[in-house]
């Protein structure tokens, strides 16, 4: 199975295109921003000799050695905090957090400290640092390993929040990450990871904070980032068997959000939907409602309608599928909307 | 059959606090953990930065009462541990300071209105942190001393001759990112000297509500790294025991834990009301152990100062007092678009367009 990319903006004379995995992508990624950067560093619990619990940074230990990829001891504010000070001294850390819910003990390193700490320097201190988090569920996982938690990164000014959903994507997105001088939260869809595609490495997939349209559609505009994106091309192409033509836009970058891309898209269709796999109350999917119909109201013709997880804790693995957003429950959205007007 | 751990590289900090000076200035027979008293003319300019931060805290309190600045947390008392510490380090060291550290940036060289930014509300860090080596103050607590445990630890894989300083409270020890600092800052073997002044009280809580260990240096132990417990308010062992445990740092040695026993002698901050949690008798017993007092004693007894130079030197710090009444009296030019300017450094259109907002405001007010 393989994530339909728009390939126009790709570079040109490319190296010749193979299957890749998303995690094999995103080693890539790490791999080549540590050989072209001496001063990108990656460590945290298991990256080094193991290559982390998703294999994400295999081999790099072994190719750059400990001084620039190894790990570290099992704390999560406290790799947060080391980095803080690492990019403080010039350096360009990429950590990982393990996963998504064990982000959570460097909640305060990454609001109070990585996040305005270019505000409250008055721009003298960058801290160029990518935060990468495994996330989001539909992978069997037992308690605390399949949270959603963009929603408490994409409400924190400073924070740049970017999910990739394909191979492609992974590896542009990521590069681009570690190449900014602020900091990113990168947001690995863990569902995903094994996801194949074929192409080539290096690529280049537009810029990062652009949204970008997966399938041109005239009757209504899917929202989806992340794990949901491969739901949203997969509802479009059973709406199509309805005789419904669905556009579906991969957010890509969540925060900043691209009103350009996405409001074109829904002045065009005048509905729109946004899947994500959090919660609802609060969640990502409230503030895309609430910024496109502040926007694009008279150009509506439905309300803006939010597919996600109930708003329950996410549930043990025999549970998940009932929680999850489903093609059924996007086709059913669809078609609670009043198409005579 | 036994299973095969390590058994030796343990050891413990003295019990008796190291001191060189004692409350009546006089040399004590401590033991010194082979630490040297420094020479006259080091303590002489100890002495002289003790007495600038002391007048310093003194008249930004009274500002404060006055209204000119929000808040103010005075280290008045631990003036021992502020200027020993900050003293020993290099320029090209960097330090890592908490919001009660204002004496500590004074010493850095920061200048007073850059100081005093934060607590007038005009902007949360008032000075350049690359051009005095120096972090903005954190005030969420032990956090920095991670941040003072990674720039070491990029100093390290630099190759680097800088070693980092973090001060911590006993308040901050309780925090679960003092653990993990000390833990990394040990693991990775970098140049970091954790600076922890127990002056007794997290804003009402004391001590012995905060720990149950002996003393707080025991804790470098669990760490594999040197801990030292230091009369906090004798700034030659301050200096001394800093000094040191830069070197080590520098030397490849790793970490120090150096707990300084001192004593707040103000309030937490202007807001609090300390005759709801501590006796005046017990102000009254630590005014006894006064780092200033002591050391003039001594300086006095082995010649080094003088009524005269005495006498100079609080004319200098009465001239410091004078300069920070100058600084808080001019207001500081805000623009409250800055409030857009510093956020990313990649331009967004939300906030392009929420200044926009702000400015036509502005406009409307006649502000602008």
């Amino acid at each position: 199975m393989s994530v339909e990319v728009d390939t126009s903006t790709r570079t040109p004379s490319a190296p010749a295109a193979e299957a890749v995995t998303m995690a094999k992508a995103l080693n890539r990624a790490l791999r080549d921003s540590l050989a072209e950067d001496d001063t990108v560093l990656i460590f945290g619990e298991d990256v080094g000799r193991l290559g982390g619990v998703f294999r994400v940074t295999e081999g790099l230990r072994a190719e750059f050695g400990s001084t620039r990829v190894w790990d570290s001891p099992l704390a999560e504010s406290g790799i947060i905090g080391t980095a803080i000070g690492m990019a403080m001294n010039g350096m360009r850390p990429v950590v990982e957090m393990q996963f998504d819910a064990y982000a959570y003990p460097a909640f305060e390193q990454i609001v109070s400290h990585v996040a305005k700490m270019r505000n409250r320097t008055k721009g003298r201190v960058a801290l160029p640092i990518t935060i990468r988090i495994p996330y989001a569920g539909d992978i069997g996982g037992v308690e605390h390993h399949s949270d959603s938690s963009e929603a408490y990164w994409t409400s924190t000014p400073g924070l740049t929040v970017v999910t990739p959903s394909n191979p492609a994507d992974a590896y542009a997105l990521l590069r681009e990450s570690i190449a900014s001088d602020d900091p990113v939260v990168f947001m690995e869809p863990k569902s995903r990871y094994w996801m194949k595609e074929t192409v080539s490495l290096p690529v280049a997939t537009g810029p990062m904070h652009r949204a970008q349209v997966l399938r041109e559609g005239t009757d209504a505009t899917l929202l989806a980032y992340g794990p949901t994106v491969r739901t949203a091309l997969d509802s479009a192409e059973a709406g199509a068997e309805h005789g419904l033509s669905v556009e579906v836009i991969d957010l890509r970058t969540l925060s900043p959000f691209d009103d350009e891309t996405v409001s074109a898209s829904v002045r065009k269709t005048s509905r729109a939907a946004i899947i994500h796999e959090a919660a609802r109350f609060g969640g990502y999917g409230a503030e895309v409602a609430a910024r496109l119909t502040e926007r694009n109201f008279t150009h509506l013709s439905a309300p803006i309608l939010r597919i996600t997880g109930f708003d329950v804790p996410y549930p043990s693995p025999k549970l998940e599928e009932y929680f999850l957003p489903t093609v059924e429950r996007v086709l059913d959205a669809l078609e609670s909307w009043d198409w005579e007007l | 059959m036994t299973i095969d751990v390590p058994t030796t590289g343990r050891s413990l900090p003295q019990l008796q606090p190291i001191s060189f000076i004692d409350a009546d200035g006089r040399l004590t027979d401590t033991p010194t953990a082979g630490l040297r008293i420094p020479g006259d003319r080091t303590l002489t300019g100890l002495y002289r930065q003790m007495v600038f931060v002391r007048r310093f805290e003194a008249q930004v309190t009274h500002l404060t009462r006055q209204g000119r600045l929000a808040t103010y947390p005075s280290a008045a008392g631990q003036e021992a541990a502020e200027v020993g510490a900050t003293t020993a380090l290099a320029p090209g060291d960097w330090l890592f300071p908490t919001y009660r550290d204002s004496a500590a940036l004074l010493t850095r060289g920061v200048p007073v209105g850059e100081i005093l930014a934060a607590f007038r509300g005009d902007w949360h860090c008032g000075f350049d942190p690359n051009e005095y080596h120096t972090s903005p103050a954190a005030t969420p607590l032990a956090t920095q001393t991670l941040h003072a445990t990674g720039f070491a630890m990029a100093a390290k894989l630099k190759g680097a001759d800088a070693a980092t300083l973090t001060f911590l409270g006993d308040g901050a020890s309780s925090e679960g990112d003092a653990h993990e600092a000390f833990n990394f800052a040990s693991v990775w073997q970098t140049p970091t000297v954790f600076v922890l002044q127990n002056n007794q009280y997290a804003i009402s809580t004391p001590l012995r509500e905060q720990t149950n260990a002996t003393m707080l240096a025991d804790r470098a132990a669990g760490y594999g790294m040197p801990g030292l417990r230091v009369d906090g308010n004798d700034v030659a062992a301050v200096f001394a025991a800093v000094t040191a445990a830069l070197e080590r740092g520098r030397n490849g040695d790793g970490p120090t834990l150096i707990e300084c026993l001192t004593y707040r002698m103000e309030s937490h901050t202007n807001s609090d009301d300390p005759t709801k949690y501590r006796e005046a008798e017990e102000v009254e017993h630590w005014r006894q152990f006064d780092p200033i007092d002591r050391l003039e004693k001594y300086l006095r007894s082995t010649g080094a100062v003088d009524d005269a130079g005495i006498e100079e030197i609080a004319a200098a710090a009465e001239a410091l007092a004078e300069s920070v009444r100058d600084a808080m009296n001019r207001e500081a030019e805000i623009d409250p678009l800055e409030l857009f300017a510093h956020v990313y450094a990649q331009p967004r259109t939300d906030l392009a367009e929420q200044q926009q907002v702000l400015e036509a405001e502005l406009a409307a007010a006649g502000r602008a």
